[in-house]
């Protein structure tokens, strides 16, 4: 089984399908995702809301609420085992121990009504076997390694005493209780500002080199991409439209809107009279995905064949993938 | 200061909001939410204030408007003071003064249609009777906005997060002000999305002629829009210069670190860039620190810092600073 993959990669996502089953019809939240991450990398997935960033990640946790989700079909490789193959007591396991996990809002992963040292030491004597008094003395230390000051005193704490960028630290404190493989962080630094952004993505790219951990670091931001991922996977309506190492993203996006989203945000560093490019349009419903490529209704570049089929995500370069008929003329 | 091409003026604004305790809601202490802040306003101009949440922006925004009314402080508008005003003047000249919220979702009214959503705000001020000169300023508003007039009928849920954002444009815009508060008009809209409503409200601007306070947390956004940016911290004006000058020459620690922590989206460019990481979190606003608000995370706070609340003061080309170590 492990020999067919790659084991240099801790995570490998195979056309993997997600869909909804609601009023409104199929909703395609993941449309055929594939992708991998190796051990130790940071690779960021961008896309704007409701383009399926979240979906693709709690489909690797195996935490889609049924119904109305299901995955549909894909396999999902952590460390050469299929994911969505395993017993659900074997996947809980998998969730506490390999694999750990941080939202956009902490405040929903932790529990209200117990102090920090309940929610830490619970879960190290479950995972990690340890007695009461161990328990509390390792909680103290993964709260200091995550920089949560007074740990001692503030251990017994209620997770409201905190603001809202120690809430995440607390969180980054749990899913590493167990050292995980892979770190997959939604959104992380969403709701704090961007002094805190600083200090936690800073944070977490120190844990990495520390331990290892590889990361998958979901965001809108494309500035947080540019800082802290080592290569990025572009989401479009279900999809990836491009993949690339973070440097030829940005200095070569091939997609067209990859290219749209670079030439849209204004910039700290550029002249104020740079004229922004608008994309015009809104993304498409995923419940009445065109039959062509999903952004042909806002591409300025689409052709005829772009609205009678889907383009594949095809290499354009050394580890550079881009899912368009006329990336090899545009992106030049 | 006083000048007449200023179209707003704000003079020590403070706004405390009581905090009160027990049974007979005794005010035990005040949060300090703006403390003493100063700036002007050229028309036509547009002024970005910016700071981490809970700074005071909104607060300080809604207190010039007289939406709060203020603990103490001036604000002239088009040469009128407006905290002496009586309830009727003000109304009258409210008018001319609009707010653009930061939440598509929260503040329109669902059960109204965005045509009414658009055009109460003329009748509030008696400017049209309902009929069809009301039906068809309505509809010019909303073809300013790049709205199509038959959208008129149809309720909030409707329309996505940027046309809703749109029909808030819109409303302010009915009455035809001179100036417009924009409260964070961008924050929760997509990046393509905020593009489009951001050249809009430029355009709109040059156009009537329009003056902005822009409230925002984004920096790169407030720099493009902004002639002149204002960083708050913690109640107070930390420093006031035009944006380029800011984004330039930042002079106060804070705006350093503030400035800093925005990630370019270039790899290359962001990994030239220093870096200052603040510690700690921000004080609270009910107890702020003895001296400058920002010396328990300054890496420059001396003594004085400590002891002496600095003044904002001109070091020249207009570019105010409140840093003692300047
Ligand atoms: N529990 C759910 N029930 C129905 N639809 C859902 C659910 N969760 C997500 N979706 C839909 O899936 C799509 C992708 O959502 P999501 O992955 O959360 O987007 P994002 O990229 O913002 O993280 C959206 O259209 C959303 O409405
Ligand atoms: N109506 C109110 N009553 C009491 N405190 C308030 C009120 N409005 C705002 N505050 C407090 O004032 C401070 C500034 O808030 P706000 O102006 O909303 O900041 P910003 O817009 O910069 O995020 C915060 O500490 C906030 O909790
Ligand atoms: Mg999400
Ligand atoms: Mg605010």
């Amino acid at each position: 089984m492990a020999a067919t993959t790659n084991n240099e990669n801790v995570l490998e996502v195979k056309d993997l399908h997600t869909h909804f089953y609601v009023e409104d019809g199929e909703v395609r939240a993941v449309d055929g995702l594939t992708y991998s991450i190796r051990r130790g990398e940071s690779l960021a997935l961008v896309g704007e809301s409701a383009c399926g960033k979240s979906v693709s990640a709690l489909s690797i946790m195996r935490l889609i609420p049924y119904p109305p989700g299901i995955i549909v079909s894909g396999e999902i490789l952590f460390q050469g085992q299929d994911l969505l193959k395993v017993s659900e007591s074997e996947m809980r396991h998998i969730r506490g121990n390999r694999i750990g996990m941080i939202f956009q809002e902490p405040m929903t992963s932790l529990n209200p009504v117990l102090t920090i040292e309940r929610q830490l030491s619970e879960s190290l004597e479950l995972h990690r076997k340890l007695n009461k008094k161990d328990a509390k003395e390792e909680s103290i230390k993964l709260l200091r390694l995550v920089g949560l000051p007074d740990a001692e005193k503030r251990v017994s704490d209620y997770p409201y005493q905190f603001s809202g960028g120690m809430q995440q630290r607390i969180m980054i404190a749990m899913a590493l209780i167990c050292n995980p493989d892979l770190l997959i962080a939604d959104e992380p630094t969403t709701s704090v500002d961007v002094t805190v952004q600083a200090q936690l993505l800073e944070l977490l790219d120190n844990l990495r080199s520390q331990f290892g951990t590889a990361i998958l670091i979901i965001t809108h931001n494309l500035g947080v991409v540019a800082r802290y991922a080592d290569r990025v996977n572009v989401m479009y309506a279900g999809r990836l439209v491009e993949s690339a190492p973070t440097d030829v993203l940005y200095s070569k996006p091939q997609h067209p809107y990859t290219m749209g989203l670079l030439a849209s945000v204004p910039r700290l560093d550029l002249p104020r009279n740079r004229k922004l490019s608008v994309i015009d349009g809104l993304p498409p419903n995923l419940a009445r995905l065109p039959k062509g490529c999903n952004f042909c209704t806002r591409c300025t570049y689409s052709i005829d064949r772009c609205l009678e089929e889907k383009p594949p995500l095809e290499k354009v370069g050394e580890e550079h993938y881009s899912a368009c008929f006329r990336s090899g003329e545009l992106g030049k | 200061m006083a000048s007449n091409d200023h179209i707003i003026e704000v003079e020590n604004l403070k706004m405390y909001f009581p905090v009160t305790a027990g049974v007979m809601q005794r005010r035990v202490a005040d949060v300090k939410a703006v403390d003493g802040v100063s700036f002007y306003i050229k028309k036509g101009q547009t002024l970005g204030l910016v700071g981490e949440s809970g700074c005071g922006k909104t607060t300080c925004g809604r207190a010039i408007l007289q939406l709060y009314k203020p603990t103490s402080g001036n604000v002239q508008f088009e040469g009128r003071e407006l905290t002496k005003l009586s309830n009727k003047e003000l109304r009258n000249t409210r008018r001319n003064m609009q707010l653009i919220f930061q939440d598509p979702y929260a503040s329109l009214d669902p059960r109204m249609t965005a045509g009414d959503i658009v055009g109460e705000p003329l009748i509030v001020h008696n400017m049209v009777k309902k009929g069809n000169e009301y039906k068809d300023q309505v509809n010019e508003v909303l073809r300013m906005v790049d709205l199509e007039p038959r959208m008129a009928e149809r309720y909030p849920h409707e329309f996505s997060g940027g046309q809703r954002q749109r029909i808030g444009i819109a409303r302010a815009l009915a009455v035809r002000p001179s100036f417009i508060v924009c409260d964070e008009p961008v924050s929760a809209l997509d990046v393509s999305i905020q593009t489009q409503v951001i050249m809009l409200l430029m355009r709109l601007r040059d156009e009537l002629n329009l003056t902005y306070l822009f409230i925002a947390h984004d920096l790169s956004v407030v720099r493009y829009i902004s002639d002149q940016v204002a960083v708050m911290y913690l109640g107070k004006i930390m420093e006031i210069t035009s944006s380029d000058e800011l984004y330039d020459h930042p002079l106060h620690p804070y705006t350093q670190a503030l400035l800093s922590a925005v990630p370019i989206p270039d790899p290359v460019v962001d990994r030239q860039r220093k870096r200052i990481l603040l510690s700690g979190d921000v004080p609270s606003p009910v107890n702020p620190p003895l001296g400058c608000n920002f010396n328990p995370r300054c890496q420059m706070a001396i003594d004085i810092c400590r002891e002496q609340e600095p003044e904002l003061r001109d070091i020249g080309g207009e570019h105010f600073v409140s840093c003692h170590r300047i």
